[in-house]
């Protein structure tokens, strides 16, 4: 058995993962034709490239399928119930940095906190019939950072993509989303509450618990992370 | 396989003590419409239900609980007072690894009275207690209803009060609200700042320059909640001693002849609990006549709290002192304020509670 490491399959996740594991002595690299998604790994013995699309790796690393990948926190914590069971944070690789932000828009003079959200959602609720409605993908960071902040009277509302225009649109009164520079969040006239920030993200090097440790993985993953001067608890 | 052979024979065994007590069995539907809890509990029911979808009914949720449906049901008919029972699975999700089942039994008992509160509540604990009492569980009661009465007759701004009754089981919240609104804390940064800049601005000045205002909440509602930020600056804080006695409820914790002496002595300074107390009295005194030991119950003034929100007067539950791991085998409460959301204004007194059958299976064989 090879040990498995799942890596993002095209763009530039691809490349900054790359270029991070070649920095530290190991050669990633695509092989075939560039549809094919084959690759291959080279400077650690035993060592397997498998190349996913991004939002697959979290489920792959959480059914074993693969030994380590590279894929940002916030889509670890967002797709893996009590993720920290599943999945060990090797490295943060100091990319693919970006932060889930509680955003409203910036016409919303009375509005720079969650206190001030809250009672806006109680507020709105009593004046529209039903309640504030917040766009995002990500259901699962929202919803906890909400409740552990004791907002109430929302919803959250299922947004892919174009989320920022949830509020122009006339879909949702606010939005928890990914921002790096905060540049779409200004252009569509919405700005992030003092307190608003769920979770701050970059890519990461994860290690699976699920998948089958072996000497022959186990004795790869040390010859890896010694190449890559990382440390495992 | 947690629906095993002797946990579903408990549940039998349960729902028939129930029903030999005089309650009627009903049965309610598995898939529920999400409409309904999501309204009631808001977007922490997704995280706790099962939520599929319809091709022809839209959302629905597998029945997280019996209670809801249960007085949904008699609200749309049952004639009273009415005593219900069932027993069937709830669905619940688990985001953590706990250990607990996602799906398991619960029998329930349920009781819609407008006679005789006290006398409801205490003929619902002891028969608890009784179905409990081979099992070496121990009560916990509270009531809810004390607290509220005491944030209701606070001398303060209805908005004030408003807010605190909307944030009664969400303890974290309520606690940061009490210490601003009685000046415990300092005025948050950007508050001050959206004063400062509505005495200088003024609110349409403020909106305008942030322009435009998209989406369903306009410019009225800005304006509206500015206002009521401005009152609340110039509102005096609450007093020091009116705060005070919502935290010697909080921190109550004793037997229930003590807490009830101790609430009694808070009834002085605060009256608008006086008739709470009252109720916990006839209630204790309710309880002893049916031969409930009320001088070892524990009473908790913030007991109830963090449980699904329905809960408005008493409430209790039933745990194993030896298994503090485990959840408690039952628990259950009044409930008057559900019954008038589910009611649209038309409300029963309502009272209830449910043993979820694994556990007293698991403290029957001595807690293996």
């Amino acid at each position: 058995m090879a040990l498995k490491l799942g890596v993002p399959s095209k763009g530039r996740l691809m490349e900054a993962t790359f270029g991070w594991f070649g920095a530290r002595g190991v050669t990633l690299r695509r092989t075939g034709s560039a549809r094919e998604y084959a690759g291959a790994a080279e400077g650690v013995d035993g060592l397997e490239l498998v190349l996913l699309s991004a939002g697959e790796i979290p489920r792959e690393l959480a059914a074993g399928r693969v030994h380590l990948g590279v894929t940002g926190t916030d889509l670890i914590r967002e797709t893996l119930a009590a993720w920290e069971t599943r999945v060990e944070a090797l490295a943060p690789m100091g990319f693919g940095r970006a932060d889930l932000v509680i955003a409203v828009p910036r016409a919303w003079v009375d509005v720079e906190t969650l206190d001030d959200l809250d009672a806006v959602a109680a507020q709105f609720r009593r004046t529209h019939g039903f309640r504030l409605r917040i766009a995002t993908k990500y259901h699962r960071l929202a919803r906890e950072f909400l409740r552990a902040h004791g907002v109430a009277d929302y919803q959250l509302v299922d947004s892919r993509g174009a989320t920022e225009g949830a509020v122009k649109n006339g879909t949702a009164e606010a939005v928890a989303d990914i921002t790096s520079t905060g540049e779409t969040l200004r252009a569509n006239h919405l700005k992030v509450l003092v307190d608003g920030l769920v979770h701050r993200s970059e890519a990461t090097l994860l290690k699976s618990r699920r998948a089958e440790w072996g000497d022959a993985e186990n004795a790869a993953l040390k010859a890896l992370l010694c190449r890559l001067g990382v440390t495992s608890e | 396989m947690n629906a095993g052979e002797g946990v579903r024979a408990e549940a039998a065994r349960l729902r028939a003590f129930f029903e030999a007590a005089g309650a009627t069995p009903v049965e309610t539907d598995i898939l529920q419409p999400a409409a309904t809890l999501l309204d009631l509990y808001g977007e922490d029911i997704r995280a706790r239900a099962y939520v599929t979808h319809d091709p022809l009914r839209g959302e629905l949720m597998l029945r997280p609980d019996f209670t809801v449906p249960v007085a949904q049901m008699h609200m749309a008919g049952g004639t009273e007072p009415a005593r219900y029972t069932y027993a069937g699975k709830v669905f619940r999700a688990q985001e953590r690894e706990t250990g607990r089942p996602s799906e398991y039994f619960q029998v329930g008992y349920e009781v819609f009275d407008r006679d005789d509160p006290a006398a409801a509540d205490a003929g619902v604990f002891a028969l608890f207690s009784e179905a409990l009492s081979p099992l070496g569980v121990r009560a916990a009661t509270g009531d809810l209803g004390i607290l509220m009465d005491a944030v209701r007759g606070l001398r303060t701004t209805e908005e004030r009060k408003a807010a605190l009754m909307r944030h009664i089981w969400r303890p974290r919240r309520f606690r940061a609200l009490l210490d601003r609104f009685s000046g415990r804390v300092p005025l948050p940064p950007a508050r001050r700042q959206i004063l400062e800049k509505l005495a200088g601005r003024g609110a349409d000045g403020m909106i305008a320059e942030m322009a435009p205002v998209p989406g369903l909440r306009g410019a009225a509602e800005i304006a509206e909640r500015l206002e009521t930020l401005r009152t609340d600056a110039a509102a005096p804080p609450i007093g020091r001693e009116e705060a005070g006695v919502l935290d010697r409820i909080l921190d109550l914790r004793a037997t229930a002849p003590e807490a009830l002496a101790r609430l009694r002595e808070l009834a002085a300074e605060a009256p608008q609990i006086g008739p709470a107390v009252a109720r916990m009295a006839a209630r204790l005194e309710a309880m002893a006549a049916r031969g409930i030991e009320v001088s070892g119950l524990e009473f908790s003034g913030s007991h109830g709290r963090t449980t699904l929100e329905y809960y408005d007067g008493f409430v209790f539950g039933f745990a194993a002192p030896a298994r503090p791991d485990l959840p408690p085998v039952a628990t259950g409460g009044r409930y008057d304020a559900l019954t008038r959301v589910l009611g649209r204004g038309r409300a029963v007194p309502a009272v209830g509670g449910v043993i979820r059958p694994h556990l007293a299976v698991v403290l029957g064989r001595g807690g293996e």
